[in-house]
């Protein structure tokens, strides 16, 4: 081994890989992958839910979501916990009732939290990761009604790898102003992913799942993390996979799908026209209608094949990549449809799973009622999908989007002039 | 020795210059310039897969009609077999004599066992280290924002393109991103030197090195444990940027840094905050895409990648490589593979691509020719409607809303130089 520095989370990889080299990759049930929800009654018949409330307006919006919560009669007791850490053996840890509770519950739902500054600390959320091997983060990124943006009808889901990858925490400076990071790419990791893609896929009813990689540069590593992908295809016949190198989902997702001419006009046309055979110079003097309509938008648009199978492109498909490309393509798509501030996040993980606001604490307006909570609440009902609880989230998820659109009591951030309890108290008006 | 006897060498002031015009000067004094003989400079002309013979071959016209003192030498390198070998390496050969170079682009396998990809090996062979690529509003073609007017300028020599691949057990692959400090700074100093010629204003690092505390503003790369995110990596590019600013304190230019994922967002939402952005190897891949979507494709953005002593031009949107998934990999994208053989591709990325390569070589007149009549052409364009009455002066090609064919377009441009 030529690294000096060969951190613990490597050796841990290298040895459940090896464990797992012997076991095919079918042979691994989703079941022990995926459902990580006990889906455990209490006595009262609810379930029970840790509630991570956070720090700067966590706690506000945290409640927020309680009152909706209990407004619409859904079945969950909130444990609530608190995260703040502690010092164990010199390493930053979770306090062991929380940790405890998580276990128990195996579902959180988690407000934003401060990383603490001062020597020794890894930030919580890589704590919660890591403790809980939350190994998938889910990110759907959809256009709300009501919150008008440059682009339209965006619909993306992004589930991202996120244990390894480029966030490995292999690095070293092997002499002085020369660093190595290491990109770590294990199957069983990729493994695990993209079999909690195809499951996520075929519950939300997307019928696609497209893996975004960089195998024509990185060809061992983006393309272990794409065989993976294809090999766990096999097993979701139901479900039509392909790939797209991060260079085009970058170009496709950003356009905002068909960049100034809006898609399904264009698809339709697109879809009837046929090839139109080399054009002499003399063509443009010809009227228009003798001429074919062209089969493509040109470059970044793609195959008149591939539209015709798949009319909206990523509106039916759920993207699964590497940790870092999902980094940087789940924060772009929520910035299509608003910010962070709008979209919830979900976290995978064998032993819990933890649904989270991604949005940061922001100091300077807590305690202020100005707060805007929809980021945890459009998680929360991520969490009662999860939980299976279909109706309580149908109806919950109607008053928020319906509230929005509404346009007439939005906290600030939206262009409101309304308090965050006067938004709360207009989304539980609007509940069935 | 470069072009003195041409008028007009002298860079122009870019107020002046119509709205659009793209004016960017990539060399400089630490790059030399190639050399004129018999009143000509020779070029080396790598045409690409896809549609790269439709496009330069819509350059090569254009060049012809308005006379540019440029002689070609095409290869017709295609990364879709190796059979071509032999060709690219004369192509690398010719562009080591030339020292200058249009280029469209070439196919990469996705394969294991396909061929690194020839994009990367050239770079790399002749020490291009620096990528620029021009993000910018063509006016009268409607983009989701305006006044986007950026340069993404990426390193291109290491990062995670380090190629440096192994799998150490079976499933466990590892893949090493490099970054050096002498790399990094030349690629620093590339950029604010960038920035003071084109007198822009303000020079974004964009990195990964988690997280300038919102508190204190001590970086998190200080305070906690590097075990996570790309504290060593990144911070060494943001630590080498900001000791390089320094060097240029005097020269007012603005200096901020952004994090990679905000950068994408902040991008997507609010582009115009963003003057000259430098960053690692695969952001710049990002970064460079999701600008071009901003504006209105590929089909727009020029780009060009530049070392001390080989200046080679390509369109911005240079990967290739499509879904393997595909029944037998039905093609790559970027290359254009789709729509090739069609004669509906857009030239411009390419023809911008040669203004900018115009303009390292001194030829400022010409290229101050070739990229108004290019605005023009576009600008006088049909807007957007696929069924309104057609007009004489639609030189659109389809992925601006027009339905002009790639020739229809040069003709355009010629007519209005």
């Amino acid at each position: 081994m030529f690294l000096s520095k060969t951190t613990s989370a490597f050796r841990v990889a290298a040895c459940s890989a090896k464990l797992n080299a012997a076991r095919s990759i079918s042979t691994a049930t989703p079941s022990t992958l995926t459902e990580a929800f006990s889906a455990c009654q209490n006595a009262n018949g609810n379930y029970e839910v840790t509630l991570i409330p956070g720090d700067g307006i966590g706690p506000e919006i945290s409640r927020s979501v309680k009152h909706i919560f209990s407004a619409a009669k859904v079945p969950i007791e909130w444990d609530e916990v608190d995260v703040t850490p502690v010092l164990k053996d010199g390493k930053t840890a979770i306090p062991d009732e929380a940790i405890a509770s998580v276990k128990k519950n195996t579902l959180a739902l988690k407000g934003p939290l401060a990383t603490p500054i001062g020597k020794g600390h890894v930030s919580l959320n890589l704590t919660l990761r890591r403790t809980f091997s939350l190994y998938a983060n889910v990110r759907p990124c959809r256009s709300i009604a009501g919150f008008k943006t440059p682009y339209e009808n965006v619909d993306t889901v992004l589930i991202r790898e996120n244990t390894e990858g480029e966030y490995s925490g292999i690095e070293h400076e092997v002499i002085d102003g020369v660093v190595q990071s290491i990109k770590l790419i294990t199957k069983e990791a990729s493994e695990r992913c993209a079999r909690y893609a195809f499951t996520y896929a075929s519950q939300v009813g997307r019928d696609r799942v497209t893996a975004v990689h960089k195998a024509n540069i990185m060809k061992l590593s983006d393309g272990l993390f794409l065989d993976t992908c294809q090999q766990v295809a096999k097993e979701f016949p139901s479900i039509q996979f392909n790939d797209v190198l991060l260079d085009r989902a970058c170009l496709h997702v950003g356009v905002g799908f068909w960049g100034a001419i809006s898609g399904r006009r264009l698809w339709n046309v697109v879809i009837s026209a046929h090839y139109m055979p080399a054009i002499h110079i003399h063509v443009y003097a010809r009227p228009l209608y003798t001429r074919r309509l062209p089969p493509t938008h040109a470059l970044h648009l793609p195959h008149p094949r591939q539209i015709v199978e798949d009319p909206s492109h990523y509106a039916d498909t759920v993207m699964v990549m590497p940790n870092l490309y999902g980094d940087i393509l789940s924060d772009m798509s929520a910035g299509l449809i608003g910010g962070l501030g709008l979209t919830p996040s979900g976290n995978i993980g064998r032993e819990a799973s933890i649904f989270e606001a991604v949005h940061g604490t922001a100091p300077d307006i807590a305690g202020q009622d100005k707060a805007n909570p929809t980021a945890l609440l459009l998680s929360a009902i991520m969490m009662l999908r999860h939980m299976r609880l279909y109706e309580h989230a149908d109806n919950i998820e109607q008053a928020v989007l319906g509230t929005i659109a509404e346009g007439k009591t939005l906290t600030g951030d939206l262009g409101g002039k309304s308090t965050n309890t006067q938004y709360t108290a207009e989304i539980i008006k609007k509940l069935t | 020795m470069s072009s003195t006897s041409l008028p007009g060498t002298t860079e122009s002031d870019p107020v002046a210059l119509p709205l659009g015009e793209l004016h960017e000067m990539v060399s400089g004094g630490v790059h030399s310039t190639p050399k004129k003989y018999g009143g000509k400079y020779t070029v080396t002309l790598i045409p690409g897969d896809g549609i790269g013979q439709e496009t330069s071959s819509a350059v090569k016209t254009i060049f012809k009609a308005a006379t540019v003192p440029v002689e070609w030498e095409q290869f017709d390198v295609s990364g879709y077999t190796t059979a071509d070998d032999n060709t690219f390496k004369q192509s690398l050969e010719s562009l080591r004599r030339n020292k200058v170079g249009l280029k469209g682009i070439l196919y990469t396998p996705v394969s294991k066992l396909g061929h690194t990809s020839f994009n990367v090996i050239m770079r790399k062979d002749l020490d291009m280290y620096a990528s620029i690529s021009l993000v910018k509003n063509i006016p009268g073609h409607t983009a989701r924002h305006n006044g986007v007017d950026f340069a993404i300028i990426r390193e291109n020599t290491e990062g995670e393109y380090s190629g440096l691949e192994h799998q150490s057990y079976p499933g466990v692959v590892e893949s090493l991103k490099i970054v050096t400090r002498a790399k990094t700074e030349r690629i620093a100093r590339f950029a604010f030197d960038f920035a003071i010629k084109n007198n822009r204003k303000k020079v974004t690092i964009i990195h990964k090195a988690n997280i300038m505390c919102v508190w204190t503003g001590v970086p998190d790369i200080l305070t906690l444990s590097h075990r996570y995110h790309r504290k060593l990596g990144d911070g060494l590019f943001l630590r080498t940027c900001r000791a390089i600013h320094e060097e240029y304190k005097h020269s007012g230019l603005e200096v901020n840094d952004m994090i990679v994922d905000n950068a994408s967002m902040q991008m997507v939402s609010r582009p115009q905050q963003f003057d000259v952005l430098v960053m690692p190897n695969l952001y710049g891949t990002i970064m460079s895409n999701v600008g071009a979507a901003l504006v209105g494709g590929p089909g727009i953005i020029p780009g060009c990648n530049i070392g001390r002593e080989f200046a080679m031009f390509e369109p911005v949107s240079r990967c290739g490589g499509g879904g393997v998934g595909e029944a037998g990999g039905e093609g790559c994208r970027h290359v254009g593979k789709d729509i090739q053989g069609q004669n509906m591709a857009n030239p411009t990325a390419l023809i911008l691509s040669s203004v900018m390569m115009l303009r390292h070589l001194n030829l400022d007149d010409y290229a101050n020719r070739i990229s108004n009549a290019v605005y023009k052409t576009v600008q006088l364009g049909r807007v957007i409607s696929l069924t309104s009455s057609p007009s004489p002066f639609q030189h659109r090609t389809r992925d601006l809303g027009g339905n002009s064919t790639t020739t229809d377009f040069t003709l355009g441009v010629i007519a209005n130089l």
